[in-house]
């Protein structure tokens, strides 16, 4: 790890293949994110972890990390982007905090909160999702997806089912389950698979466990997402 | 339709595409062709065939417009709704259809026989408007060309019946230059590229190609490369890269064993506004595939891809013809030319109903049979493209013109156009004018030479390259087609003064909104939410919030979306607004904030529902003014 670049003026050592985001996480230094995962191969998709390289901007946990580099990233203008960019996935679907189950485990919920979100700011869409009930251990609730896919990562790369796919285009990109029928019930899917732990937001849901723990001991009750960041992961 | 009448059918398909996954989409929409829609029967059975998991396949066919898992009727119609057809009347024309045959826009008729709903510019601008049934264009639409349809459909007569003058396409070609004026004997322009014997100046660095490809001794790839170059070629399809070094790129890009080289031409002609791929692809076939041919004998290829969108489906047979033609003619196929070891062919993908395609990744992934999404890149398809492997994707007019130069050398070609900008560049012309249709000129030809040869007055605007391009005032006129100034990738649609240019500006915009990919979140939901803008705007309840707010969602658009159809979609709103600025403060009804919600059309489906259309089923808007 003889390379460095700069991040936001602080030195970043990165080992060669590294991305942006792999190497910031190594050096402890939080970079917003919600389609990204350590265990899985980048997505590139929900644009949080947007970052300045150079002068241009592009997704840090896709671009790898070049030696010398001048990266932006903490910066009013790139973080109120990041915020429009939350407030939009807030409005694309149903999410409603005080009556969800994930609040406070929530990755979206954290992280509108680091980044200062104090209102939805775009007309909501309101979508019509129903609710998958059909499988006795897991409650999908579609109103809250936010396309990340890492349920289709982890289901497609680790647990080799194939549980779910994004299917549509456009606004109306959803997700499906592996059935005729479009129920989970109707899949292979249980609970010890790696899909059913890895929802950043609330659409995949244990049953009957939704507050073991209460509101108000939860992981970013305790602290905001930006310490949470683990440095075992950037590896 | 019975399962196993469905699972027949899917057989037949699946084998004739040798089993392989990769051909999903093209499997997806034959089986559509057989059985008018996609059932879930035909996904049981190529779950088992293609030993795919089930989500694979919705998710593929859930990506595509013109794929359906819901019925949608024996007969199929949408409306081409580029800004042209909406010039040229399309929404009176489909109104009357739909009310002809008693069915709702979007829905599928009562009885199942039919569907009609609106599309994406189908590449007929010149003959417009224009219609498909069942992804076949019918142009030069009029009421009573649509009453016949009616009549037609009414009567069930099958699509084959139908009066074959429905479905004739014309060329329209009005300034032949260089392209459209060649008269190329297949198979001249690949002898040529092998006469000729390796320059010293250009030559290559390596003979890696022909080592792998050809057999040792003969110079002509490199040679062919260097003429390349040395003409300046740059990509037709808007981006302007270099052709030689994309060509360079792949041919030196090392194979893995197992691994070759792969020739893409891109023919998911979908920019709004654009036909000459139409034009060229029917009347100049043999052209675009001696450029292909000469491309892949260039960098060492042995398959080609011919991606053709599926709104212009019509050509596949007339195509297929053509390269069969040239198999026989051994231009094509196994030893070409009678060199052995020269072999290379062509496959015709077709799409069907997806813009972003266009974007080389996206059309990667769709080859491979997959969702049309963009790719994160680097790497590049020169590197890692089809199935990974050394891509070179091109325009269908890029290697036309690389036949040409094949045939008369890169110095010739060189000494047309402009310094930056050599050879000429066809433009599709349509929208305001007396004579519509293809004009080729080298490069450096003025707008104002443009719209007089087409007998354009009164214009207010042109839009050069089609949404993602740049919309140009009269002031501008004077400025030239070249990438030194305007690049484009050959739409060039008109306006005059009798048109609302933030009409033209709203329409693109639902353009984007409809194309995006979903992939990103800046795009998927930025393209919605400007829709919605310019939707308000449109509806009376625009205020210069608003304004700002579309300024605002431009820039987000800009800088954070994945590919370029998102950094492009608001183009058309950022032009109009700095060059038409009327047309949008005219919209601007109030001077503050109102929102976009409407109070009585929110009742509408009550309305409907209990038959009420009285006063009291009403909420008069003045009643909540602006004191409310």
């Amino acid at each position: 790890m003889s390379q460095t670049f700069i991040l936001d003026g602080k030195t970043i050592p990165f080992a060669d293949g590294q991305t942006i985001m792999q190497a910031a996480t190594h050096a402890g230094v939080f970079i917003p994110h919600l389609c990204y995962h350590p265990d899985f191969k980048p997505h590139g998709s929900c644009k949080l972890c947007t970052v300045k390289v150079n002068g241009r901007q592009t997704a840090s946990c896709t671009m790898r990390a070049i030696a010398g580099m001048v990266v932006e990233s903490d910066t009013p203008e790139i973080n109120a982007e990041r915020l429009a960019l939350t407030q939009m996935l807030f409005v694309e679907g149903n999410h409603f905090c005080p009556s969800c189950e994930q609040s406070g485990n929530c990755q979206l919920q954290a992280t509108a909160y680091h980044l200062g979100m104090m209102s939805p700011h775009y007309d909501h869409f309101f979508p019509n999702r129903a609710v998958d009930a059909s499988h006795p251990d897991i409650l999908l609730d579609f109103n809250r997806c936010i396309l990340c896919s890492l349920c289709v990562r982890a289901s497609r790369d680790v647990d080799g089912k194939n549980v779910f796919a994004l299917s549509g285009r456009g606004i109306k990109t959803h997700l499906i389950v592996n059935a005729k029928s479009g129920q989970l019930a109707d899949t292979n899917f249980s609970l010890d698979d790696k899909a059913a732990h890895v929802c950043p937001v609330g659409v995949i849901l244990k049953k009957r466990r939704g507050f073991a723990v209460p509101i108000g001991e939860r992981t970013y009750d305790k602290q905001p997402i930006s310490a949470t960041v683990d440095v075992a992961e950037g590896n | 339709m019975h399962a196993e009448a469905v699972a027949g059918i899917v057989d037949r398909v699946v084998t004739r595409y040798r089993r392989e996954p990769n051909n999903m989409l093209q499997i997806l929409r034959e089986v559509q062709e057989a059985c008018d829609w996609i059932p879930p029967e035909a996904i049981d059975r190529m779950q088992v065939v293609l030993g795919v998991p089930r989500t694979k396949i919705e998710g593929v066919a859930g990506f595509y417009s013109f794929l359906y898992t819901q019925p949608r009727g024996k007969y199929r119609i949408l409306f081409s709704d580029n800004i042209t057809d909406n010039m040229q009347g399309n929404r009176a024309l489909m109104e009357r259809l739909c009310s002809s045959l008693w069915v709702e826009p979007g829905k599928v008729s009562e009885d199942g026989l039919l569907s009609i709903d609106k599309t994406s510019c189908t590449g007929m601008c010149d003959q417009g408007p224009a219609l498909l049934i069942n992804n076949i264009a019918i142009t030069g639409l009029t009421a009573a060309r649509i009453d016949e349809i009616a009549e037609l459909v009414r009567n069930k007569v099958p699509l084959g019946e139908w009066p074959v003058a429905f479905f004739q396409v014309e060329d329209n070609i009005r300034r032949a230059d260089i392209m459209l004026d060649s008269r190329l004997q297949p198979g001249d322009a690949l002898r040529a590229a092998h006469a000729r014997v390796p320059s010293d100046g250009l030559l290559s660095s390596n003979m890696r190609s022909w080592r792998e490809g050809l057999p040792s001794g003969i110079g002509g790839p490199a040679a062919m490369l260097d003429e390349i170059k040395r003409a300046n070629l740059r990509g037709r399809g808007g981006a302007g890269f270099m052709t030689g070094l994309k060509w360079e790129a792949c041919r030196n890009a090392p194979l893995k064993a197992g691994q070759q080289r792969f020739v893409v031409c891109n023919a998911d002609e979908g920019e709004p506004g654009t036909f000459k791929d139409r034009v060229l692809l029917t009347s100049y076939a043999d052209l675009v595939f001696e450029g292909m041919t000469a491309a892949a004998y260039a960098i060492g290829a042995r398959r080609g891809f011919l991606y053709l969108r599926g709104e212009y489906r019509y050509l596949l047979e007339p195509l297929n013809a053509v390269l069969e033609r040239r198999r026989q003619e051994k231009i094509l196929g196994a030893d070409i030319l009678g060199i052995p070891g020269a072999d290379f062919d062509i496959e015709i993908h077709l799409g069907a109903g997806a813009y972003v395609c266009g974007e080389e990744s996206a059309l990667i992934e769709s080859l491979e049979g997959k969702r049309g999404t963009p790719r994160n890149r680097p790497p590049f398809p020169v590197t890692n493209g089809y199935l990974d492997q050394p891509t070179i994707v091109n325009n269908v007019e890029t290697f036309a013109a690389a036949a040409l130069i094949a045939l008369n050398g890169g110095e010739w070609y060189a000494g047309i156009g402009t310094r930056q900008s050599a050879g000429t560049k066809i433009l599709s012309v349509s929208g305001d004018c007396e004579r519509p249709g293809l004009y080729e000129y080298p490069f450096g030809v003025s707008i104002r030479q443009v719209l007089t040869d087409c007998g354009a007055q009164d214009v207010q605007a042109v839009q050069v390259s089609g949404p993602s391009g740049v919309c140009l005032s009269p002031a501008e006129f004077e400025r030239t087609i070249g990438f030194e100034d305007i690049p484009t990738a050959g739409a060039f649609t008109i306006f005059n003064h009798s048109r609302d240019m933030f009409e033209v500006a709203r329409n693109y915009v639902h353009f984007f909104q409809h194309e995006s990919c979903g992939f990103c979140t800046p795009c998927r939901v930025g393209t919605s939410l400007l829709k919605n803008l310019m939707d308000k705007l449109h509806n009376g309840c625009g205020s210069p919030y608003d304004f700002a707010e579309i300024e605002k969602m431009n820039q987000l658009l800009q800088s954070m979306s994945h590919c370029g159809l998102g950094h492009t979609a608001c183009n058309p709103v950022l032009d109009t607004i700095a060059k038409f600025r009327p047309a949008y403060e005219r919209r601007m009804a109030q001077k503050d904030f109102v929102p976009a919600f409407d109070l009585d059309q929110a009742l509408a489906a009550a309305r409907q529902m209990t038959g009420r259309d009285d006063p009291g089923a009403h909420i008069i808007k003045e009643e909540f003014g602006e004191d409310a």
